[in-house]
């Protein structure tokens, strides 16, 4: 599992944005991408996102493995997309530009061509985001900032213990794993769907029933120190706004307030480029 | 003055038992003292603990009869939020207690939830990581610490809240013998400076004593056996007659048949008066008769100049090399993050060895995969949690067999011997939830056995149990020994069980192998112990102030001559059957 | 229903969506190209069953977005909120369920079934396609075709790994009083 994205600390203005801001960045950013379907917005967002990459100095080393995740699956979809519906391009934009014959009598358009593509943009302007968000945001200051866009603190701090027990139940569910295929139960065999799934069980029942006991410990311990006592509650790990900060709040904002006027300017989410 | 916890004909009983957990406890404890409580698990000495910080009755409902009053207040009115800022709680699990993501966030959680701002929060961090010790690790995350630097910022953890007292819940469990001496240097420091109250719950005795204590309370049964000074107490045989462990040293001084006097101060060794002892003790060293080495069978596991690396150039394991003889029961020791679980790991084949070769009878195991080395290598992790995935014992025990396709037939055949050979049998249609915790370590060994490995390779088998378990496990593991043949190696930092129950400790200090002696000599060499996080036995001081010549002889035996006590003591049970125990 | 959210509940939540992320990698191919069984849902169903529907919904939120993320680096929104959706559903009759008492019984196996299946095929079979269409404007067959597949492929998985480790915590947790030795 060394796969997996996570936080290196350096020092870039990025780094040193507020938690809070990284969050409320990435919020609006998925918002924004969720509600276009323009070209142009997708296209210039896409670009930020690269801009943005490419400033918190991240190596590409960090992030390459989970990226060609992505492009796997992205093709997979795209290539799903094409298979179910070949013509949804030219349902959306209205015209049909036929660019060459397939087999089984399917046309390939221009416009199904700039349909998914439009799709595969709309993806890739969330991913640097959620690179940068990981990569670059200390996860003590996670719970600060969901605290702060509004999540109540329970919540957030709930979400504070997973980022702190991660760890510890990779390392648990890794020695259960090998202590159970020392014992003969491993997964890697083929074997029927049922007994696959009764050796699933076999080791994700002691960890749960591990998680069941940590569960009850790390409360007593919690209620000790006095958790949930006020109904406010202060972050050590807390950074105040900047300058800096207060600057690239504004400027999200205002691009998603900008990229909407674009988008629905002619009344409609899609930029079409064939009428 | 006024006492800060005063317990008065305070009787408790758990809503979801019917019989009281506390009787009739009068307890009396001034500010400023310090009090050790000590007593097997289930004798009420948590539940006592829990009465004073309120998780009883408010986190787990009870009912009380008698009074108890804390800091002029009563527990279980004033809620655990109330006692918080009293009662400073320390709890036993180290890991679970550390709740943020970093060392400062931790110290900071109290102060967090006091919605204390954040300036004047950095400021009191800081002052109570200095307290302990901590202020250069504050941005440290817990998988980057020790389990003693852990339990340091679990007391810290609680110390910036002001409180008065500190109650610590057995402190020890979780550390090595090296870190559980520092441990209670440091509550000892605090305790001092700050001008504490402070409690501690603990039945290792003489790792609890290595710092005076005012009053030693012993429990038993849900009541208060004896309260007295420590010298006094440890002059009568209440200990004994408990099942808790009295300090090693006093118990060869008994051997040599001597009679303890409080003002001899018995209960430090470097305080002690030895002088009317010391005749007695030489001459029943010198009357002993050594014990006859044990003859060694044929090599079973060779491990050869094996080393480990993680990432290239970063070394865990350097040049490892011993051999284990059929029959054996032998420990590795060393502290947390010496390569003794790495190394555990490369015999049972869940990591490859960078150079070096593991032999298994002869042949080297390294073409094997982890399942077939499962056959003739069974491996029982520390907690018996970690690896119970069926709710019946039966298929628990037999989950093995099933899956390496063994005929039903077989398995029943099989899992029925297993289970009559770990003392299993009247439970045996039991579920899993109905044992108590050293019946489910014996379920974890017997669904082991029950493949017939070669060699039984088992994490801390003991770890957190107190004398009366430990003995009973241990006993257990010993009689399989001795009657089935199979071979043990134990990965432990509990001293007591390499000097009691092994022939032999390889001991790995940073990846190295420092030594691969008789634990005896092991616990008498002090730059060994050093190196390793342990800690000198209590007998090698006693045996040099008594000027015998040959400490390791002296603790060999003295451990000899002690094994058929501890037996007495707690009585041989056929088929190991289990000392009954509550909650 | 239990709507109290406590510090076991938070507790529940953060440790619950650890070990959901954890497990975000284990899946069961079941001969179906691209398409597997998720041990992960049945953790969550087993939590949600355990502490209710809060601590479901959550679980399946936060653990989804953040498995997801740090797994195959996007947050595919549109298939998180349905997650959080089967979680809360599935959580709803925790109460009746009452694992913790050892009263998984038959009756509490059936309704817990019941509800998963129900919890379910809201969350993929209306919401998700839904939101994929809304949002992406997939193709209709596609969208739902794919919701199909993970309706089934997470009604088998907490049908059965789910219903196991219920059944199983059940009996474990709790202490049986008449029980007798046997010779």
């Amino acid at each position: 599992m060394t796969r997996l994205i996570s936080y290196e600390k350096k020092d870039t203005w990025i780094h040193r944005l507020s938690g809070f801001t990284k969050l409320v960045f990435f919020l609006v950013w998925c918002i924004t991408s969720a509600l276009t379907f323009d070209t142009r917005v997708l296209v210039v967002m896409l670009g930020i996102g690269v801009f943005i990459f490419l400033s918190s100095a991240t190596k590409w080393k960090q992030v390459d493995s989970v990226f060609r995740v992505i492009l796997f699956f992205m093709v997979l979809n795209l290539l799903f997309i094409f298979l179910f519906s070949p013509y949804e391009g030219t349902k959306i934009y209205g015209t049909r530009t036929e660019l060459a014959a397939l087999p089984f009598g399917i046309r390939l358009t221009a416009e199904q061509l700039f349909y998914e593509f439009n799709v595969m943009l709309k993806y890739f302007t969330v991913v640097p985001g959620v690179f940068i968000f990981l990569v670059t945001t200390d996860p003590s200051e996670f719970a600060a900032s969901l605290n702060g866009v509004g999540i109540p603190y329970s919540v957030s701090y709930a979400v504070a213990i997973t980022l702190r027990y991660i760890p510890d139940v990779q390392d648990d569910y890794r020695r259960i794993r090998n202590a159970q295929e020392a014992r003969g139960l491993d997964m890697s065999v083929k074997a029927k769907l049922m007994t696959r799934i009764r050796r699933v069980a076999s080791i994700i029942f002691p960890l749960l029933f591990s998680t069941m006991e940590k569960i009850e410990v790390v409360s007593n311990a919690m209620e000790l120190r006095g958790f949930g006592k006020r109904k406010k509650r202060s972050w050590y790990a807390k950074k105040p706004l900047t300058r800096t900060d207060k600057g690239v709040i504004a400027f999200v904002l205002l691009f998603m307030a900008a990229a909407m006027i674009v988008t629905w300017a002619d009344g409609s989410r899609f930029y079409n480029p064939f009428q | 003055m006024e006492p800060i916890i005063e317990f008065k004909n305070y009787t408790f009983r758990y809503e979801s038992q019917t019989e009281p957990t506390l009787r009739d406890i009068n307890l009396k404890i001034d500010p400023g003292e310090k009090v050790l409580v000590v007593g097997l698990s289930g004798s009420g000495k948590s539940t006592l603990a829990h009465c004073i910080n309120a998780l009883n009755p408010c986190s787990r409902p009870g009912r009380s009869t008698g009074t108890l009053v804390v800091g002029g207040k009563n527990p279980a009115e004033a809620g655990v939020f109330g006692m918080s800022s009293i009662v400073g709680t320390v709890l036993q699990d180290t890991d679970g207690q550390f709740i943020g993501l970093t060392v400062a966030e931790d110290l900071a959680f109290a102060l967090e939830n006091d919605d204390v701002p954040q300036e004047e929060m950095r400021e009191r961090v800081l002052s109570v990581a200095r307290d302990v010790g901590m202020e250069a690790f504050l941005d440290r995350s817990p998988g980057e610490l020790s389990g003693g630097q852990k339990q340091r910022v679990s007391m810290g953890g609680v110390m910036v809240d002001d409180v008065r007292v500190l109650l610590f819940d057995e402190p020890l469990a979780n550390l090595d013998p090296a870190a559980g001496k520092h441990a209670i240097a440091l509550i000892d420091e605090i305790g001092r400076e700050k001008n504490m109250t402070i409690l501690i719950i603990e039945h290792r005795l003489e790792d609890a004593l290595y710092r005076a204590v005012d009053r030693i309370v012993v429990m038993n049964e849900g009541r208060i056996l004896a309260d007295a000074p420590p010298d006094e107490l440890l002059c009568t045989d209440v200990l004994n007659r408990v099942g808790i462990r009295e300090p090693l040293y006093l118990t060869a001084i008994r051997h040599a048949g001597c009679t303890l006097r409080p003002d001899d101060h018995p209960s430090s060794i470097e305080r002690m008066n030895l002088k009317p002892y010391r005749d007695a003790v030489c001459s029943w060293y010198e009357q002993t008769a050594p014990e006859a080495p044990a003859e060694t069978g044929k090599v079973v596991l060779s491990v050869r100049d094996v080393s480990y690396e993680y990432r290239s150039g970063e070394p865990v394991l350097k040049n490892i090399h011993f051999d284990i003889y059929e029959g054996e029961m032998l420990a590795i020791v060393g502290k947390n993050g010496a390569g003794k679980s790495t190394l555990s790991s490369l015999i049972c084949g869940f990591l490859t060895p960078t150079s070096g070769s593991i032999l298994l009878d002869g042949s080297d195991i390294a073409p094997l995969s982890v399942k077939e080395r499962g056959e003739r290598i069974g491996l029982v992790m520390q907690s018996p949690n970690q690896m119970i995935s069926k709710p019946m014992i039966r298929e628990e025990v037999g989950l093995g067999l099933v899956a390496r396709g063994v005929p039903d037939s077989q398995v029943t055949q099989r899992v029925d011997n297993t289970l009559k050979i770990c003392g299993l049998w009247p439970y045996r249609n039991w579920p899993v939830g109905a044992l108590s915790f050293g019946q489910k370590k014996r379920v974890s060994i017997a669904s082991i056995l029950v493949i017939k490995p070669r060699l039984l390779i088992l994490d801390e088998p003991t770890a957190g149990q107190d004398y009366r378990h430990y003995t009973e496990i241990m006993e257990f593991l010993r009689r399989l020994n001795r009657e089935t043949g199979i071979t043990i190696l134990m990965i432990t930092h509990d001293m007591h069980l390499m000097l009691e129950y092994t022939d032999r400790s390889i001991v790995l200090a940073d990846g190295e192998q420092i030594a691969d002696t008789t634990p005896a000599y092991v616990l008498t060499d002090s730059s060994i112990c050093e190196r390793a996080s342990l800690k000198e036995t209590s007998l090698y001081p006693l045996a040099i102030a008594c000027g015998i010549s040959r400490p390791g002889a002296f603790v060999e035996r003295f451990i000899a001559c002690d094994r058929e006590n501890r037996r007495n003591l707690f009585g041989e049970k056929p088929h190991g059957e289990p000392w009954e125990v509550q909650g | 229903m239990n709507k109290k959210f406590g510090i076991k509940e938070v507790v529940a939540v953060g440790i619950g969506t650890a070990l959901f992320v954890v497990l975000t990698t284990i899946q069961i191919p079941i001969g179906i190209p691209n398409t597997y069984l998720q041990p992960r849902m049945a953790v969550m169903a087993f939590l949600a069953a355990v502490f209710g529907p809060v601590v479901g919904a959550i679980i399946g939120f936060v653990g989804h977005a953040l498995g997801d993320a740090i797994f195959y680096g996007g947050v595919w929104w549109s298939w998180v909120i349905p997650e959080a959706i089967a979680g809360c559903v599935i959580g709803l009759l925790a109460r009746k369920y009452r694992i913790r008492e050892g009263g998984f019984n038959t009756r509490a196996i059936v309704l817990f079934n019941l509800m998963q299946i129900v919890g379910n095929a809201l969350a993929w079979i209306l919401v998700a396609p839904a939101l994929d269409i809304l949002i992406y404007a997939e193709p209709q067959d596609k969208v739902f075709i794919q919701g199909a597949y993970a309706f089934l492929g997470n009604i088998i998985i907490i049908g059965i790994l789910g219903t196991i480790l219920l059944v199983a915590y059940s009996k474990v947790a709790v202490n049986s009083k008449d029980l007798k030795k046997e010779d």
